[in-house]
C-alpha cells in the first residue's frame, strides 16, 4: 500500500521510548542512582537517613541556583554573578532583619535587591549589547563589594525578632521530615519546568537560544525576555541566598564564593547547551544531585578532598563529551 | 485592482541613491520575479515594503488605502509576510514550532494559558499537506532538508490571511530537487490567490514560476513586462547594463 502524503506528514519519528534514551538527563540520573547504590554497598555510612538528608539538603541550594542559569543557558548567555548576588541578597536580608525589621521585610529587601541586580544586568546586555559574560563578571565583582559594604565584612549571626522564623525557614522540615529546602526546590523546580514547556515566554526562549536572529524576525520580544531572564537568575540566587542563610544561621561575606562554577557545571551536566537553545529544569537538579553524591562520596571514601575538583571537573567533560559523541553520529 | 502599489518611491541613505524612483503595482495571484546585480536595490526595496524602515520619498498604498509601517509587525498586521534568506528558522524547534514562533496558540483563560501544542501540530500539518511537502510538524528543523526548510518557512506566511509574501532568494543554497520543491510551494500560494514577489538571481527559477519580470539596475526600474514579452538574454543585458531600458 502506497503511503500517502498525509500519513508521512502525521508520522511520529520518536516514540517516548527513544526520546528519553537520546536524552543526557537520562544517563546523568543512571549515573546518579549507580552512584547511590555503589556506595550504600561500599560504606556503611552513606545510605544513613542523616547522610541522606544531609544530601539532599546540600543539592538544594545548588539546584535552585541553577534553575534560575538555566533560563539564561537556555537563551545563550551566561550569568557569572549568581554566586555575589546569593550573597549580597543573604546579606541583605540578614543586615535588615539584624536592624530590628521582621522577616517579611527582609525578605523583600532581598528579593528587591535580585531583581535590581538582575535587572541591570539584562539591560546592559539586552538593550547595550554588552557581553553576557563580562557584565556578569563585573557584577561578580560588585555585588561581592556591596555585600561587605552592607555589613561591614562582619559576620552577622543574630536576625533581631523574628531570628526563629528564619532558622525555621531554612533549617526547619514541616512536612514528613523532608528539610524544607529540599521541598522549595522541588516547587521551584516544577515552576521551572512548567513555564518552560507550556508557556509562550518558554517558547520564546528557546527560540532566542536557537536563533537570536530568527527570533527578532518573527516578532518575539526578544529585549525584554533577556532582560527577564537574568533577572529571574538573580532572583533564584536571591531565593536560594534568604534559604541558605534560615540554615545557616549566619552570614559571611565569603557565602556563594565560586558558587557560580557549581552552578554553571549542574546545568551543563543535566544536558544544557552553553550555546544556547538546550536545557531543562530536570536537569539542573539532576546535575546538581550529582555533583554532590560525587563530593559526598569523596568524603565517605576517604579521599582527600582536594581531589574534588578534577572529580567534578571530569564529570562536567564527560557531560560535554557525550553531546558531542551524539552530535557526530547525527553529522554522519 | 492591484494588491500593493508603490508609487515613486526613493531611498536614499546619506549621500547614497538606493532606490531612486520607482513605481509598481502587484496585482493577486501573481509571481512577480524582482531581478538585478547586487546593489541594484532590490533588498532596500523589499525591506520598505516588509517595514524595516520607511522610504525617503513617495507613497506605498495597500487595496487602495495608503499603507505607513513603522515595524516590520506592521506590515504582517497588513498581511505583508516576507520569508527571508536564511529563512530565520530555529534549528533547536520544531516544525510547528516555526512555524508558529511568535504568535503561539494557546489555551485556557486569562494569565492561566498554556501552549495548545496539539491544535498547532495539527494545523501546521494541514498546511504542510495543502503545499504538499512531506514535512512532519513534530521533527526538529535542525534534521530537515533544505526543501522541508523552505516549507517550514513558507507555511508560516500562510497562518494568517497573507495577501503578499515576498520571498528574498528561496533557491539560493539548496539543491536541483529542491529548487523544484520550492517552485512548487510558489506556485501553490498563487493559486489561493496570494501575490508573490520572488526575488532571486536565478534566471531560469524566474522564467519558470513568474508571470512577470522587474528587473532593477543603480536604483532605478529598468524594466517591467510579462514574462511571455520577455527572454532570458534581454533580461540578462538588462541586469548587466548592456540594454538601457525598455
Amino acid at each position: 500500500m502506497a503511503v500517502t502524503l498525509d500519513q508521512t506528514i502525521a508520522q511520529k519519528q520518536h516514540t517516548l521510548l527513544s526520546r528519553v534514551f537520546a536524552s543526557q538527563t537520562f544517563w546523568v540520573v543512571i549515573a546518579v542512582i549507580l552512584a547511590c547504590l555503589f556506595l550504600s554497598v561500599a560504606t556503611d555510612s552513606f545510605a544513613t537517613t542523616k547522610n541522606l538528608y544531609n544530601i539532599t539538603r546540600n543539592v538544594t541550594f545548588v539546584a535552585i541556583v541553577a534553575l534560575g542559569m538555566t533560563f539564561v543557558i537556555i537563551t545563550g548567555g551566561i550569568d557569572l554573578s549568581v554566586g555575589s548576588v546569593l550573597c549580597l541578597c543573604s546579606m541583605v536580608l540578614a543586615v535588615t532583619m539584624h536592624a530590628g525589621y521582621g522577616i517579611e521585610v527582609g525578605i523583600a529587601a532581598s528579593i528587591a535587591t535580585a531583581l535590581i541586580i538582575g535587572g541591570f544586568n539584562g539591560i546592559l546586555i539586552a538593550y547595550l549589547g554588552f557581553p553576557p559574560f563580562v557584565v556578569t563578571l563585573g557584577m561578580l565583582s560588585i555585588a561581592r563589594s556591596l555585600a561587605m559594604v552592607a555589613s561591614n565584612n562582619t559576620v552577622v549571626f543574630q536576625f533581631g525578632p523574628d531570628h526563629d522564623k528564619l532558622l525555621a525557614l531554612g533549617g526547619g522540615a514541616w512536612v514528613f521530615g523532608i528539610a524544607n529546602p529540599v521541598l522549595y526546590t522541588i516547587l521551584l523546580a516544577l515552576i521551572t519546568g512548567f513555564t518552560l514547556r507550556w508557556t509562550k515566554f518558554g517558547r520564546h526562549i528557546f527560540a532566542i537560544g536557537g536563533n537570536e536572529h530568527a527570533a527578532t524576525l518573527t516578532g518575539v520580544p526578544v529585549r525584554q525576555i533577556k532582560v527577564a531572564v537574568y533577572m529571574i537568575s538573580a532572583l533564584a540566587a536571591g531565593i536560594a541566598g534568604i534559604i541558605q542563610t534560615g540554615w545557616l544561621g549566619a552570614v559571611t561575606t565569603n557565602l556563594g564564593n565560586g558558587m557560580e562554577l557549581q552552578v554553571i557545571a549542574a546545568t551543563v551536566i543535566g544536558g544544557a547547551n552553553l550555546a544556547g537553545g538546550m536545557g531543562t529544569a530536570f536537569g539542573a537538579v539532576v546535575g546538581a544531585a550529582l555533583i554532590e553524591v560525587i563530593r559526598n562520596s569523596l568524603g565517605l571514601l576517604g579521599i582527600n578532598a582536594f581531589w574534588q575538583g578534577t572529580f567534578i571537573g571530569s564529570a562536567i567533560l564527560m557531560a560535554v563529551l557525550f553531546d558531542r559523541i551524539r552530535n557526530f553520529r547525527r553529522n554522519d | 485592482m492591484a494588491v500593493l502599489e508603490l508609487t515613486n518611491i526613493s531611498k536614499h541613505f546619506g549621500a547614497i541613491q538606493a532606490v531612486n524612483d520607482v513605481s509598481l503595482s502587484i496585482e493577486a495571484g501573481q509571481v512577480v520575479g524582482l531581478m538585478g546585480d547586487n546593489g541594484a536595490g532590490k533588498s532596500t526595496l523589499v525591506k520598505m515594503i516588509a517595514g524595516n524602515f520607511p522610504p525617503s520619498h513617495g507613497t506605498m498604498q495597500m487595496d487602495g488605502k495608503d499603507l505607513v509601517l513603522h515595524k516590520p509587525v506592521e506590515a504582517r498586521q497588513h498581511g505583508i509576510e516576507i520569508v527571508h534568506q536564511d529563512l530565520a528558522l530555529c534549528n533547536n524547534l520544531t516544525a510547528a514550532a516555526n512555524v508558529y514562533l511568535g504568535r503561539e496558540l494557546r489555551r485556557g483563560v486569562g494569565p492561566f494559558r498554556i501552549l495548545d501544542y496539539a491544535a498547532m501540530y495539527k494545523r501546521a500539518g494541514q498546511i504542510f499537506a495543502e503545499l504538499k511537502s512531506e514535512t512532519r510538524p513534530r521533527d526538529l528543523v535542525k534534521q530537515m532538508s533544505g526543501g522541508q526548510r523552505q516549507a517550514v518557512a513558507i507555511a508560516r506566511t500562510m497562518l494568517s490571511q497573507a495577501k503578499i509574501v515576498l520571498m528574498d532568494e528561496p533557491t539560493a543554497a539548496i539543491s536541483v530537487r529542491q529548487v523544484a520543491e520550492v517552485l512548487n510551494l510558489i506556485r501553490h500560494l498563487r493559486d489561493q490567490g496570494i501575490a508573490v514577489v520572488l526575488i532571486s538571481h536565478r534566471m531560469p527559477d524566474v522564467f519558470d514560476v513568474a508571470d512577470r519580470v522587474i528587473v532593477m539596475r543603480r536604483g532605478r526600474k529598468v524594466a517591467d513586462k510579462t514574462i511571455a514579452s520577455s527572454s532570458p538574454e534581454e533580461v540578462t543585458g538588462l541586469i548587466t547594463g548592456a540594454i538601457e531600458q525598455v
